[in-house]
């Protein structure tokens, strides 16, 4: 028997490729199924020696993932090594441009990625299943999906100067207050974004109904939840403290502050993939598995805290009895979320203090250690730096959403794999609903590749004895 | 104090220039535009860079600018594909030498290294880089010097020396070896001879030298207190 094993190049490039290995049983059932991913190679490497000032931008460019999320993430590490208190007009500020992203990257996720899974069929002809197909077809989802997102980036771009990787956040606040006249360009854009994602809300909700089988296939299983939330335990994103629940809902950890999670969260470097799995550690491995993002956030939360999303919380909580275990709702967790985003932009930009020119607290290194937490796109981020007394970095970790959730995606993947995966071959149909449940949790390597909407992927069977049964690639 | 005055011409413009004026400052003064690194107006020259090549008729080599005196009857051209092509090679040697990693640069958009590439064209970098592992020196109060985005052109060491008096930047080392270094290769931090007037990190031309605490394209330098400086002293100022 010859034993084989898997070769992930050890490419330097930070988003790597993936790969996932669907093994067999002597059945021929699926036993096994793997999701690999190359990725954050060499980063402690990057910020080694490097003044922490450095570290937003550097962040913002390390990933592309979610740039703004890690530009923010990474200012607020560095706010704790400076050990200031940051404006309130920068804090609220910052907020804006985290709900700008997130708006973006949601757009992106379930209108140009997902969309055309949905309403073009999982099993259309996959040169088809695309934005540009879904333009013929749907030119009215289109349009609405890429409206949607071209707010988010330009009121990423109003604040931060471009669209990608804005310099603006810097340690200690933002490098420039907010004008009159930008503040009224940004509201000027919000309404547009309300009127465009209300019109799909419906039709979306509706088509959601249509997919049993994915609801109850794609990583439709209970775990952990953990996220942010408020002092009143209301949807946050930018502040914590991070919430555990378990899969009925009740709560397993309430309050724990950045600086506490290597109490926390475990992380793991499982042989075959170069992304750390990240578990809730006090239930140890693998039972402390746990999902972040749009649905973690939204099971967790008491409520959005904003009128309209608070309505469409209620819809989604419909769905399941206790916290949606179905990770396909993820889809939908996106869309309340996004007009959360709109609406709390709205209420920040109508602060009294959001003009106040006073956006940037100044000092010097005063603690030597930084950690914080936000939340991204796709889930919580959480960096975590040490710099020695004159403010060069000495080391550094991160832990990524994706790597929160990657032990449930991997689980996901598996049971995807068993209800669609049948004999030797791999069909169009099972490689689609494989690449679905991925696209479900939005994980961060989908985002290399926004312009073509496909995953760099390569789905590999193989047999009891590890022999390559059927490989395909994307 | 006046000097003969000479004849000759550049890019086939009659010019003149007093006896002991360079190739530069006689193209300045006629509004001829020849690319310049290492020259800072009201620092002595240093010739470092290389970047201001002309060629000089008669002359088997190309000959630099900013340290080579105009001659009666000299016979200048300042653009050729020559000329442009060394001046290119020059500009990627300096970006190959060391790291330049400018989209999260403390100088990004403020950069005089970056802006020479613009103006020459250099869109791509033909030479293997060296990736070499140089520090980050913090230790200053007030500032920062980066080796990573040096390109030894001097600048510091001269307005140190010459007009803060304080003779702190020396150079230390040979050919790929050579750095900037403060007092005897101390931390900045710890030099005796620094007055933290910050005249270097004003006129250093990349984001080697800048003020702590600046994030991303946040350093844009000062430096019209030079020709201030310089003319108050009686000095040449071109
Ligand atoms: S010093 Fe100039 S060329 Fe070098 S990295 Fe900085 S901006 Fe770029
Ligand atoms: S530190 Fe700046 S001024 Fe000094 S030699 Fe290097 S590049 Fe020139
Ligand atoms: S400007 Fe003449 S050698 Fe640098």
């Amino acid at each position: 028997m010859t034993k084989r094993t898997l070769v992930i190049d050890p490419v330097t490039r930070i988003e790597g490729h993936s790969k996932i290995t669907i093994q067999l049983d002597e059945q021929g059932r699926v036993a096994d199924a793997r999701f690999h991913v190359t990725q954050f190679r060499g980063f402690e490497k990057i910020c080694e020696n490097r003044p922490f000032h450095e570290m937003p931008a550097l962040m913002a460019r390390i990933c592309g993932i979610c740039p703004v999320s890690h530009l923010i993430t990474s200012a607020k590490a560095c706010d704790a090594i400076l050990a200031v208190a940051v404006p309130k007009t920068a804090v609220h500020l910052r907020r804006i441009l985290n709900l700008a992203q997130i708006l973006q990257s949601h757009a992106l996720s379930l209108f140009h990625l997902s969309s055309p899974d949905l309403l073009l069929g999982m099993d259309s002809d996959p040169l088809r299943r695309n934005l540009f197909g879904l333009a013929q077809t749907h030119p009215e989802v289109a349009r609405d999906g890429i409206r949607l997102r071209q707010v988010g980036q330009t009121i990423i771009e109003i604040l931060g100067g471009k669209r990608i990787h804005p310099a603006w956040v810097v340690p200690g606040g933002v490098s420039a207050p907010l004008t009159a006249e930008k503040r009224d360009q940004i509201r000027d854009l919000l309404p547009e974004g309300l009127v465009a994602l209300n019109r799909r809300l419906d039709q979306f909700k509706e088509l959601f109904a249509q997919f049993p089988e994915e609801v109850d296939s794609f990583a439709h299983f209970p775990s952990l939840f953990l996220g942010l939330v408020d002092d009143h335990g209301d949807l946050e994103h930018y502040n914590g403290p991070a919430r555990v629940i378990g899969s009925g809902g009740a709560v397993v950890k309430d309050g724990f502050a950045a600086g506490a999670y290597p109490e926390y969260i475990g992380e793991i470097n499982e042989h075959d993939s170069y992304l750390k799995s990240a578990y809730y550690k006090p239930f140890g491995y693998p039972d402390g598995i746990y999902r972040v993002g749009p649905l973690a956030r939204l099971n967790i939360a008491r409520r959005c805290g904003t009128p309209r999303a608070d309505r469409e919380l209620e819809d989604l909580r419909a769905l399941s009895k206790g916290p949606a275990l179905a990770s396909f709702h993820y889809h939908q967790a996106r869309m309340v979320e996004m007009l959360f985003c709109l609406e709390r932009i709205e209420q920040l930009l109508n602060e009294p203090a959001i003009l106040d020119t006073h956006v940037r607290a100044q000092a010097a290194v005063n603690a030597e250690e930084g950690i914080a937490m936000a939340e991204a796109p796709r889930g919580l981020l959480l960096h975590h730096y040490k710099v020695d007394r004159d403010g060069l970095v000495r080391w550094a970790n991160l832990i990524i959403a994706t790597g929160h959730n990657n032990l449930a995606m991997n689980r996901g993947v598996l049971q995807t794999a068993q209800r669609f995966v049948d004999g030797e071959r791999l069909t169009e149909g099972a490689l689609n609903r494989v690449e679905a449940v991925i696209r479900a949790f939005d994980p961060c390597l989908s985002c290399s590749t926004h312009a073509y909407g496909q995953m760099p992927l390569e789905v590999e069977l193989r047999d009891v004895s590890g022999g390559l049964l059927d490989v395909r690639r994307r | 104090m006046a000097g003969r005055v000479l004849t000759c011409q550049i890019d086939g413009q009659d010019v003149s220039g007093l006896e002991e004026s360079t190739i530069l400052e006689v193209a300045r003064e006629h509004h001829i535009r020849i690319p310049t690194l290492c020259h800072v107006p009201g620092l002595p020259e240093a010739g470092a860079c290389r970047v201001c090549l002309v060629e000089v008729e008669g002359a088997a080599r190309l000959l630099p600018a900013c340290v080579t005196r105009i001659a009666e009857g000299m016979k200048v051209k300042t653009e050729s594909e020559r000329l442009l092509k060394y001046r290119r090679m020059t500009v990627e040697m300096l970006f190959a030498e060391r790291n330049h990693i400018c989209s999260v640069c403390v100088s990004n958009g403020h950069c005089d290294l970056q802006w020479l590439a613009q103006t020459l064209g250099v869109d791509h970098i033909r030479f293997p880089y060296r990736y070499p592992a140089l520090p980050v020196d913090s230790s200053h109060a007030r500032f920062v010097a980066d080796h990573n985005r040096c390109v030894l052109c001097l600048r510091c060491v001269r307005v140190c020396g010459e007009i803060e008096g304080a003779h702190t930047w020396d150079v230390m080392g040979r050919g790929a070896d050579c750095l900037v270094i403060t007092d005897l290769a101390q931390p900045w931090g710890e030099s005796a001879s620094c007055t933290s007037c910050g005249k270097c990190v004003q006129v250093c031309p990349t984001g080697a030298l800048s003020e702590k605490g600046k994030s991303a394209g946040e350093m844009a330098k000062q430096r019209r207190f030079l020709p201030y400086l310089t003319l108050m002293r009686g000095g040449n100022h071109v």
